[in-house]
């Protein structure tokens, strides 16, 4: 599903640098990725969907490689086939709860919103425990249920790749396991693949794998 | 298209006070050129409707402008006063009609007029109710002023002293209402009409007391030398002009010396009124004759120039709202940085992005000239009768 090799990243201010000699996740693989604040791990996270592009090596995200594309192009591949969930949840406080879910469907074309896409939306909210609040604003919500309105969001495009920048950040205890149960059954009943950057040690028995980015850490702080 | 505006939409719904702030802004800087133009335009037409259906004016020397707006608006101070004479002298030269009026006394605010049945044929003023006025003493109201002091034939109305502390001044006369006109829509319908000779009695000019040759007026008898009696302040004057004393009402000297305000002339034709108007050309004389339509055209002349300055005002006005209006939608986009970022990292379009900023801003900017145009549109339909309610009282 991802297959990094040879990467450069480095932000155009700062001095922040990272290198990524190798790295792949295979399709329908729970990779946890650690490490110190400041290593990287969301930098990574945005050079596999596309959000940034490095200066060198190669990002192959779902046999797509995404150094070769235009930006609209990636924008256009990301919302099909990635879905991201945020540490703050990043919704828009604006809109309620059922059109936060179809935010995608709204903001770019390649994605038609149909009724299908409606009913699978309530129905998402439905099995998250939030069926009952798909009109309410998204600023009379907890922060669980906040999380979960994202992670609906992130699943509505049924995206073969999941990424979550600490998903589980800002929830109690009950509402992290909530969260992270949502996204494990999401993969495994889709076969998706899911990368999850945490901090949290107790959440790693979740996942198949775990990486440390202590390592690409040490190499990014040799980089030039 | 669809989702870009219902997203658009859902956010100036929820920054409802924000988007309401600019749109009332917007609509206000857009409405006020405009309206202000309309407004103007209909205050012209008012004014010169009137002016232009009154031919000459003939009144003592003095502000033509104060002459025309006494005359056709019965507002304004009352001008240098002419007398009598001057209207027989017209009838006599047998160039015009002439229509006097006496436009000085009030009852409360609303003006009265002392003219002749000529005048309110020459306005086509018709009775609503009643009839016109036709004894010493009995008036006709305009359809405001019988609306607004609640009275119709049959009632009274009195005239206001012209001064509360002028006691050897202008006593109040109680005037009987005989006729209610149908509304002209004009200065007419705010005014109370009375015949001359009664507009001279509200002045003292012609008056009448109880008869000093009975007995039971002996007390107020100073002197008697032949048919010249003297009497002292206690004799009564009638305040209100009843069939029983209507006989007292005397003048004192000839009627052609009586004050009046003006005189409207209604030349027989063209050449006629060409011909009145050299007679007034010469330097010792004392009245002056003008056109009405030219005084109010060089009146509309000063509030165009002026609104040139207040439109050019309000453009400077216009600038500043919508430099405003833009660093508002800046500093907008600066706070909805985080949201554009997220919309981003999700895959949204840089074009849905974009256009879903560019439409919040159209959609206010197009519901400001909206409201601006249909603030335009009940100008135009409902300004003619504000500027009336305001300009003519």
């Amino acid at each position: 599903m991802i297959s990094i090799s040879d990467l450069r990243f480095r932000y155009s201010e700062g001095g922040f640098a990272l290198h990524v000699p190798e790295l792949a996740v295979e399709s329908g693989e729970r990779v946890a990725i650690i490490g110190p604040s400041g290593s990287g791990k969301t930098t990574l996270l945005n050079l596999i969907a596309g959000i940034c592009s490095p200066q060198s090596g190669r990002v192959v995200t779902n046999q797509v490689n995404l150094s070769g594309l235009a930006d609209g192009a990636r924008r256009d591949f990301r919302i099909r086939n990635i879905g991201l969930v945020f540490q703050e949840f990043e919704l828009l406080e604006y809109l309620n709860v059922l059109d936060n879910i179809l935010l995608p469907y709204r903001i770019n074309a390649s994605l038609d919103l149909t009724k299908k896409v409606r009913q699978r939306a309530v129905e998402l909210a439905g099995m998250m425990g939030i069926g009952d609040k798909v009109s309410r604003n998204v600023r009379q919500l907890s922060q669980g249920e906040k999380q979960r309105v994202a992670v609906c969001r992130a699943l509505l495009a049924e995206p073969p790749l999941l990424l979550a920048d600490e998903p589980t950040g800002n929830l109690d205890p009950t509402n992290k396991d909530r969260v992270l149960d949502i996204l494990v059954e999401y993969a495994e009943s889709k076969g998706s693949t899911l990368v999850t950057v945490t901090h949290d040690h107790d959440l790693l028995s979740r996942f198949q794998r775990v990486i440390d980015f202590k390592q690409f850490y040490d190499l990014s702080s040799q980089v030039p | 298209m669809k989702d870009t505006l219902y997203l658009a939409w859902r956010y100036l719904a929820y920054n409802r006070i924000k988007t309401a702030i600019l749109v009332g802004s917007l609509t206000l800087i857009t409405f006020l050129p405009v309206g202000l133009n309309v407004i103007v335009g209909q205050s012209a037409k008012e004014l010169t409707a009137r002016s232009e259906a009154t031919p000459l004016l003939v009144g003592a020397k003095g502000s033509p402008l104060e002459l025309a707006l006494n005359s056709l608006y019965f507002e304004s101070e009352t001008p240098a006063l002419t007398t009598y004479s001057e209207a027989v002298r017209i009838e006599e030269a047998g160039l015009a009609q002439p229509i006097p009026l006496y436009v000085r006394f009030r009852s409360r605010q609303h003006p009265i007029v002392g003219t002749t049945l000529e005048y309110l044929d020459f306005r086509g003023l018709e009775i609503a109710s009643g009839r016109r006025m036709a004894v010493l003493g009995e008036c006709v109201l305009g359809s405001r002023v019988a609306a607004s002091m609640g009275v119709g034939a049959g009632d009274t109305v009195v005239s206001s002293p012209e001064s509360v502390f002028d006691l050897a001044g202008v006593y109040p006369l109680k005037m009987h209402v005989v006729g209610v006109l149908k509304p002209s829509y004009t200065a007419d319908d705010g005014a109370i009409f009375v015949g001359l000779k009664t507009a001279w009695v509200i002045q003292g000019l012609v008056h009448g007391h109880q008869d000093m040759a009975a007995p039971e007026a002996a007390s107020g008898v100073l002197k008697r030398e032949g048919d010249t009696i003297t009497a002292n302040a206690s004799v009564v004057q009638y305040n209100e002009i009843t069939p029983d004393n209507i006989d007292s009402f005397h003048f004192h000297g000839g009627m052609s010396g009586y004050p009046i305000s003006a005189i409207i002339a209604v030349p027989r034709d063209q050449k006629s009124g060409t011909i009145l108007m050299g007679r007034y050309e010469a330097d010792d004389e004392i009245s002056q004759i003008v056109q009405p339509a030219t005084v109010m055209n060089e009146l509309l002349g000063t509030i165009l120039t002026i609104r040139e300055f207040v439109v050019a005002a309000l453009l400077l006005v216009a600038i500043a709202t919508l430099s405003t209006a833009a660093l508002v939608f800046l500093l907008s986009l600066r706070l909805r940085r985080r949201e554009i970022d997220t919309m981003s990292k999700i895959g949204g379009s840089r074009l849905s992005i974009g256009a879903l900023l560019v439409s919040e801003i159209v959609a206010v900017l197009l519901a400001g000239v909206l409201l601006a145009g249909l603030l335009t549109v009940l100008t135009a339909q409902f300004g003619e009768g504000l500027i009336r309610a305001l300009l003519l009282g």
